[in-house]
């Protein structure tokens, strides 16, 4: 019963999927049942802070970030990145542990890497020397990676020999197997879904294109064929370039409950236009639009959540609620942390967005204590 | 007694409120002078309490200084269920008021000790210096709290086992099913509300007309508990025009008479 106790009052908080007028109560980094504190503790808040009639969002969880700011987490001491040779990931992975939020950055929950089991055809902005096969198994995978300690995600393609034990080895510890730069059809992707995969990475992207005979991946948001109860979620790009608005619409339509917003956002996040790195390889921005540096092959975002945030509402007209929630509650929930992350409920980390009327972010907060103020 | 009747459910909230406001205000409470208020839950008072939440925010009052003493709790209802009255207080009132936990009382239903719980909500009004008003709705039997027909009028608070009536009128707030609704529930007595200085009860409907006849008209009756009022020295009926109507003409005549002088007890 000890720490400050804080009450945040005149805001309207995101709570079971909408807006209500209600106080938040934090002590000790959590959010608090205030009634609990008024009857059995019959004390009242040590500071209260008057929120403005801001919206209060729950934090946002990004599942799929390469960098940002100059900073690429691949090469530079600071939860995705890309496929790289052996030596990077031995030096790399380490660097990026768990830990809490604070005013020097965010909180991170665990590494996604995307890679190295990934399809060549389908590599994307992927060295393919860096691509290897699942012969080994699981053996591989740490060999790749030296340790799996720090890694939360891994995203494979599902449609090549031994996947199916790899997905299950994975999955038995604890790691979100995410489907992606693959060619598999849907019967792959079932398969894999049935051994354990939940997520799907940057749908639409890297996969093989919808087709009606075989819808592949795509098909697996609307597909019969998987354990009841299960639900696929899938990564989004909303940064308006690498999901047309129309392909939004269909996947936010054919299975709202999977979406999630992520944003593949590059070291060259919040950087001017120009040629910058990232990984291996030489990036270029032009016209807002990350490309491999020569090329017109698109390389990961530059698109802030928030943006994608809003860029989504407006290609599908869906409710801020959803979108708020597709970036916080639905990632918590595919790596089964929605007790305490992505929400505000009773009891979870006291971790949110302070946004105005027009979802421009005014504040964020980690455990209770801001970290940032625009 | 004073009756004091309004066009609709909605001015008497908003009467009631104001009366509230002003008498707390011309209390001047401070920290050696707490104004003491005994509380309701249910319909009826429901828009007072919106109306003083408004008039708080607005900066018109502060429940800063005053202490609070609820009629009545159901027994070993969790008290986040959403028809305790705990729940109803805290969600309806005082979660959105600067009042000090210390101040607010309830009774506690789920108390392992029912019955000394009781006696100590009476010393504990005592230590308070007694209730400076008390609020009370009433319902369609007439009864106030939970003293249903037939409680002693010089009752005090208690453990109270509901009447068959009561249950069947509650069992809607809890899935229609009444073997979910409490048989039992804590509630102050008649004596203790007759003891406040000054006692208000709101009375609103159609379904209260009857009521609010025996109340008024017919004589002090245990059947029809609230009648105990007429013998309090200080005591406020505010209705709507749909609780008059099994009164005669002539009481609402009179007491519309008196609404001039009635509504200078709430001018600013």
């Amino acid at each position: 019963m000890t720490g400050k106790l804080i009450q945040f009052i005149n805001c309207k908080i995101l709570r079971n999927h909408k807006f209500i007028k209600e106080d938040i109560w934090v002590r000790n980094g959590r959010i608090i049942n205030p009634e609990k504190v008024f009857f059995d503790e019959k004390i009242q808040a040590d500071t209260v802070i008057d929120c403005k009639g801001n919206i209060i969002a729950p934090g946002f969880i990004e599942l799929q970030i390469n960098g940002g700011f100059g900073y690429d987490f691949s090469f530079r001491d600071k939860t995705e990145e890309v496929t790289s040779p052996k030596e990077v990931y031995h030096r790399v992975l380490p660097k990026i542990t768990r830990r809490k939020g604070d005013a020097n950055g965010a909180t991170i929950l665990g590494v996604h890497v995307e890679g190295p089991f990934i399809n060549k055809e389908k590599k994307g902005a992927h060295p393919p020397e860096c691509i290897i096969n699942y012969e080994n198994g699981l053996s591989a995978i740490e060999d790749v990676y030296g340790s799996l300690e720090n890694v939360k995600i891994i995203t494979l393609a599902p449609e090549f020999e031994n996947s199916a034990k790899v997905i299950r080895e994975l999955t038995e510890n604890k790691i979100v197997v995410s489907l992606g730069h693959s060619t598999a059809n849907l019967a792959q992707g079932e398969a894999a879904v049935n051994n354990g995969a939940t997520f799907i990475t940057h749908l639409f992207n890297a996969m093989l294109p919808f087709h009606h005979r075989d819808p592949g991946l795509v098909g697996l948001l609307a597909s019969d064929n998987i354990l009841k109860g299960q639900t696929v979620y899938f990564g989004i790009i909303a940064d308006g370039i690498h999901t047309h608005p129309a392909a939004q619409r269909i996947a936010y339509r054919v299975h709202p409950n999977g979406l999630i917003l992520v944003t593949d956002a590059i070291s060259a996040l919040g950087l001017n236009e120009g040629k910058h790195k990232i990984g291996q390889m030489n990036v270029e921005i032009r016209d807002r639009k990350a490309y491999v540096a020569g090329t017109n092959t698109l390389c990961g975002s530059i698109a802030t959540m928030i943006e994608c945030v809003q860029l989504f509402m407006k290609a599908t007209g869906c409710s801020p609620e959803y979108a708020l929630e597709a970036a916080s509650l639905h990632p918590a929930q595919v790596l089964g942390i929605e007790k305490t992350k992505g929400t505000l409920e009773y009891e979870a980390d006291a971790d949110f967005v302070m946004l105005t009327e027009r979802f421009e972010i005014k504040s964020t907060w980690i455990a209770g204590e801001c970290v940032y103020e625009s | 007694m004073r009756l004091v009747i309004l066009e609709t459910s909605n001015s008497v909230a908003e009467w009631a409120a104001k009366y509230v406001m002003r008498r707390i205000n011309n209390f001047k409470p401070g920290p050696d002078k707490y104004f003491v208020l005994g509380l309701p839950t249910g319909s009826t008072p429901y828009g007072m309490y919106q109306k003083l939440i408004e008039y708080y925010k607005a900066g018109k009052v502060s429940f800063k200084y005053v202490k609070t003493f609820n009629m009545d709790e159901y027994v070993n209802l969790p008290r986040d269920h959403p028809e305790s009255y705990h729940y109803y207080m805290w969600n309806n009132f005082f979660k959105h008021i600067d009042i000090d936990p210390k101040n607010a009382h309830i009774l506690d239903g789920n108390s392992d000790d029912l019955v000394a719980e009781c006696e100590n909500y009476e010393k504990r009004i005592v230590e308070a210096g007694g209730v400076e008003l008390f609020i009370g709705g009433i319902g369609p039997d007439g009864h106030i709290a939970f003293n249903e027909p037939g409680s002693s009028l010089v009752s005090r608070t208690r453990v109270k086992t509901l009447a068959q009536d009561t249950l069947e009128a509650n069992a809607r707030f809890f899935g229609n099913d009444i073997s979910k609704v409490p048989k039992q529930a804590l509630t102050v007595g008649v004596g203790t509300v007759m003891d406040a200085k000054e006692v208000m009860i709101l009375i609103t409907g159609t379904h209260k007309a009857f009521a609010l006849y025996k109340a008024i008209e017919e004589g002090v009756n245990h059947m029809w508990t609230v009648s105990a009022f007429q013998q309090h020295p200080h005591t406020l009926m505010i209705c709507d025009e749909d609780a008059t109507l099994e009164l005669r003409v002539k009481t609402v005549k009179y007491f519309k008479d008196l609404s001039a002088l009635h509504n200078k007890l709430v001018e600013d």
